[in-house]
């Protein structure tokens, strides 16, 4: 079942580079998408056992981010659709430079799309830590042509400061790897996630300490955390909107799983105490940077980019704090991920219709493409966690535990960088949606608003509200056996 | 008695050493080259030479080459032969035998200051700035073999390497003979820092300081250059020489062999090399220094 | 015996972390990466007391083969694809370099005393030395303003990581470690690729002129109105 998971976008991402049918390629993307989606349910409902020394299994953590990223997906294909034939029909044409630039073979994006997902399903059910971070390593490099769709100057130089950025610290998280299989020597633990589990306070702790330092690190620069988040703006800003919200919404969320697994083991190793300060000391790190840099954010997309780096850190805070802050960030895992994979859809119909990434130029959307505006403001009362949202419900919950715990200073800076980012961002929205809309620039022929486009982003943002208001019991107990997993007691 | 003839065979057979060098490197160049012997026969044709001082020199200008003489015959009564022990050995003789060459290089370079020649000038100056980044090499890279033979005056420290010490710690005695002998050709002007044939001023960084000695003080000089060329090649020789035999005549034989292989080996490198840019000595030297660094580490990891 | 050859290697692996950082070629730095990485692979031949194991053979040989052979052909290719000029144009000079490296090799060597390796291997300064090389690599990604040089930097930081896994040997399926180097391959790889674009799109490799992307010009956003 776990094998067919990764195998069916594997066999649909090779097949697409052959058929040379735009039509049928896109059919194949929707429906192995589907297809995964289906078997992820599948799993969902009767998730098979994990035998021990076995590479791949699921547990209840892999599950939860194997849901998120395949939902996405499919989501992220039926935007697709719509996304693809628009590119097809528009001479690719640089928003703020005005040159023209060629798309990339749509065989080849397809197939890296379907490619990437098959690596981050094998992120999430990899048991093995050398598996995981050979995965890992495999949506760096699946990715980097998905964010040099459009060949410009820009988004090359988006690629290559993501490729070699992640790389490097993917490199780190590596070393970081053979530094746990080091304190396991004696032990003879391997790197088997069940046999370091089980062995885990014969594990030499500074070797464990160290090996924690390098995968934070390594699997941090991926995840988007400051100060390692420097090639994450640039990426998400540069590449296409469905490859963002991919990027923002799943494998940010893969890399953090990689995180998660080495703080397991610590744990494991009676190192809490240790891991959960860095988590804390980097989550409000990332929170003070993304604060800082969507204060002053001309650009839209890249304001949703730090949005996620503000997230990433809210994860790490909550990570970090343990207890019932576990379970409130990976809550708002689940619920950021749709809902900033909505908003990457929306901000791509913008873009096309407004051809500039500007946002002093993007006014009135509220009369010139009334849906998406509506969207678009949805999307700004979820991120920031405006209650009723799942984001708000994961928010609190961390904040309750803060206080809790008596870290009175954390609780103060995050509340504080909290109202910095929402002032912010309420803004650039506010901006942007209301006012008068711009007579001048683009022709006549508007592309308009694609009802294909804003479903998924209205689907994934229902589902948000839902999830502040109602909790299913099926997620609610997957996301509590991943809490025990990471070591926070329910 | 050993000790004594030891040190007399130094001072006879050091002049040899340059004959050797020139030897070589004529027979790269495809020329007869000056006979072995030359350096004795300049050597004594200057002593019989009455010097000749400039009105603008002081006392300092005639006490430089004797004091630089003197120093250098002191440094080689510290410096083992054939990891022998020399008979001024003592605990922390090495600090005392840096500090000599170094003396014999200020009383070098203030002689030379005191001519008031631009171009001796220009020398002193090169002379002291590589000096700078020599010197450290060289003290690290015997501070390295102090912490490794665990003895710290230079006759115990080679007595001490063996070849078991070399099996077990080859990359540190590697990385220490290479700076030795990076400092090696620096200290005495051989190639790729220097060029004792150059006949241009502007170029010269020794030859330059002894432009205005003549006579007995150019001897002295000249003496004193060969002196060196020994003291700081035996310390390579005995360090690349472990192995001892019972016999006092086997080792001192291969020792001088060894020293004569020395420096042929260093006519050869002026053969196939070229004289560095004055930019790039100190980078040399700074690779010497480096590897002094890493063997002193490596030391103290073990 | 073998613990003497093993140090040696290290030996190698650190003074060529030296004259990478400090060699102004870029063809001879390409030389110097590959070299180090085959010196590397050397490593898990030495372990154990008796003969190599099969297992260990494969391995080393896959590397030697990818480490020695693969990636300079690629990176040359690369580097006459992209018509970039011959020398690494360093920010800093030699002498800054080199204290740099012999400053962390000291770090590094400090770290290592704070991380006792387990008996099984007796071999010195593995830790030291896979951290400097791995500094090393940064070294050159940073300070250098090529493009070509920052996957060197890349292979010398992968380099360092190998020094300690293959002198450790720490065990892992050799399925997993395929898997890894075969990532490792397709990166370097795809950096090729891009370096091809970048040259196209940009007329050179010169890294420092990737520099439109970035929220510290306020100028962007006056160009445009």
């Amino acid at each position: 079942m776990i094998i067919l998971l990764m195998l069916v976008p594997l066999l649909a991402g090779l097949s697409a580079f052959l058929i040379s049918d735009d039509g049928r390629r896109r059919g194949l993307l929707v429906s192995a998408s589907a297809l995964h989606l289906a078997l992820t349910i599948l799993v969902f409902v009767a998730r098979p056992e994990i035998i021990p020394g076995d590479w791949f299994g699921l547990d209840a953590l892999g599950l939860l981010f194997l849901g998120i990223t395949s939902v996405l997906f499919f989501g992220a294909s039926v935007y697709a659709v719509k996304y693809l034939s628009f590119e097809k029909y528009d001479p690719g044409e640089d928003s703020d430079e005005g040159f023209i630039f060629n798309n990339q073979p749509e065989a080849v994006f397809i197939g890296c799309l379907l490619l990437f997902l098959s690596a981050m399903t094998a992120v999430t059910v990899s048991r093995h830590l050398g598996m995981l971070w050979a995965a890992v390593e495999a949506t760096t490099l699946l990715s980097a042509p998905l964010i040099y769709f459009h060949r410009h100057k820009r988004s090359l130089e988006a690629t290559w400061k993501y490729l070699l950025i992640c790389s490097v610290g993917i490199a780190l998280a590596l070393m970081g790897n053979l530094f746990l299989g080091a304190a396991g020597i004696k032990a003879g633990a391997g790197l088997d996630l069940e046999s370091l589990l089980s062995k885990a306070a014969a594990l030499d702790p500074a070797w464990v300490k160290a090996a924690f330092l390098f995968l934070f690190v390594g699997y941090g620069t991926k995840m988007g955390l400051a100060p390692f988040h420097t090639w994450l703006p640039d990426a998400h800003s540069e590449s296409p909107a469905l490859v963002s919200a991919l990027l923002s919404g799943a494998l940010l969320n893969c890399a953090f799983l990689g995180i998660l697994r080495a703080a397991q083991v610590c744990a494991g190793a009676g190192l809490a105490g240790f891991t959960g300060d860095i988590f804390i000391l980097f989550g409000l790190l990332s929170l003070m940077t993304a604060a800082l840099f969507i204060l002053g954010q001309r650009d839209y997309k890249r304001m949703l980019a730090y949005s996620s780096i503000e997230h990433m850190g809210i994860l790490s805070l909550g990570v970090g704090l343990g207890g019932g802050a576990v379970y409130g960030a990976l809550l708002n895992s689940v619920a950021h991920s749709l809902t900033k994979a909505g908003l990457f859809f929306v901000s791509g119909v913008i873009l096309a219709a407004y051809k500039t990434k500007h946002i002093s130029e993007v006014k009135g959307l509220f009369r010139r493409l009334p849906k998406t505006g509506v969207l678009w403001l949805a999307g700004f009362f979820l991120i920031t966690g405006t209650p009723p949202s799942g984001i708000f419900l994961g928010k609190l919950m961390i904040l309750k535990a803060t206080l809790a715990g008596g870290h009175y200073v954390a609780a103060a800076a995050y509340l504080f960088f909290l109202a910095v980012v929402f002032a912010g961002l309420g803004r650039i929205f506010l901006e942007m949606t209301f006012g008068e809309a711009p007579q001048a620039g683009t022709s006549g022929k508007l592309p308009g608003e694609s009802r294909q486009m804003l479903i998924p982003a209205a689907c994934f943002f229902v589902c948000v509200i839902i999830l502040g208001l109602y909790m299913p019991g099926w997620l609610s107990d997957t996301i509590a056996g991943a809490q025990r997993l990471i070591g926070g007691a329910v | 008695m050993k000790v004594v003839a030891q040190y007399l065979m130094v001072l006879t057979l050091s002049p040899l050493l340059l004959g050797v060098i020139n030897r070589v490197k004529a027979f790269f160049g495809g020329r007869k080259g000056i006979p072995l012997f030359q350096l004795y026969r300049d050597l004594f044709k200057l002593l019989h030479k009455t010097p000749v001082y400039s009105r603008s020199t002081t006392w300092l200008f005639r006490a430089g080459p004797i004091v630089g003489l003197g120093a250098v015959l002191c440094a080689l009564a510290i410096v083992p032969f054939s990891g022998r022990h020399s008979f001024l050995a003592f605990d922390g003789d090495l600090i005392l035998m840096v500090y000599l060459l170094g003396l014999a290089r200020f009383a070098t370079v203030l002689a030379a200051l005191d001519t008031g020649s631009s171009f001796e000038d220009m020398g002193a100056s090169r002379e002291v700035q590589f000096a700078v980044f020599a010197e450290p090499a060289f003290f690290l890279a015997l501070a390295a073999l102090a912490r490794g033979t665990g003895q710290l005056s230079l006759s115990a420290m080679f007595a001490g390497l063996t070849p078991a010490v070399w099996q077990s710690a080859a990359s540190v005695l590697a990385l220490v003979t290479a700076a030795l002998f990076i400092v090696f050709l620096a200290e005495n002007s051989r190639v790729p820092v220097d060029d004792p044939n150059t006949h241009l001023e502007l170029t010269m960084i020794h030859e330059v300081m002894a432009l205005d000695h003549s006579g007995p003080d150019l001897a002295f000089i000249l003496y004193g250059a060969a002196l060196k060329l020994w003291a700081l090649g035996a310390l390579i020789s005995c360090a690349v020489l472990p192995r001892h035999s019972a016999s006092w005549f086997v080792d001192s034989g291969r020792f001088i062999l060894m020293m004569f292989v020395l420096a042929a080996a260093v006519g050869v490198l002026e053969s196939i090399i070229a004289r560095l840019r004055f930019l790039k000595v100190p980078y040399l030297l700074f690779t010497a220094f480096s590897f002094s660094v890493l063997a002193l580490m490596f030391q103290a990891a073990r | 015996m073998h613990t003497t050859t093993a140090e040696l290697i290290i030996v190698a692996i650190i003074l060529l972390d030296l004259s990478l950082a400090v060699s102004g070629s870029l063809a001879a730095c390409i030389r110097l990466a590959a070299a180090q990485g085959v010196i590397a692979a050397i490593l898990p031949l030495l372990a154990g007391s008796g003969a190599p194991e099969s297992r260990a053979i494969i391995f080393s040989s896959t590397v030697i083969l990818l480490k020695g052979v693969i990636f300079p052909w690629l990176l040359t290719r690369a580097r006459v694809k992209a018509n970039a000029r011959k020398d690494v144009e360093p920010f800093i000079g030699y002498p800054a370099s080199i204290i740099l490296c012999l400053g962390a090799f000291a770090a590094a060597s400090w770290l290592g005393t704070r991380l006792p390796l387990p008996e099984t291997t007796r071999v010195a300064w593995i830790v030291p030395a896979s951290l400097a090389t791995i500094f090393t690599g940064f070294l050159l990604i940073t300070t250098r303003a090529k493009a070509i040089t920052q996957v060197l930097g890349y292979l010398v930081i992968e380099n360092g990581i190998y020094v300690f896994g293959l002198a450790l040997f720490v065990e892992q399926p050799l399925m997993v470690e395929l898997a890894i180097l075969l990532d490792i391959f397709v990166a370097v790889f795809v950096m090729g690729i891009t370096i091809f674009h970048i040259s196209r799109e940009f007329d050179h490799i010169d890294t420092d002129e990737l520099s439109q992307l970035s929220d510290w010009h306020p100028q962007r956003d006056g160009e445009a109105e």
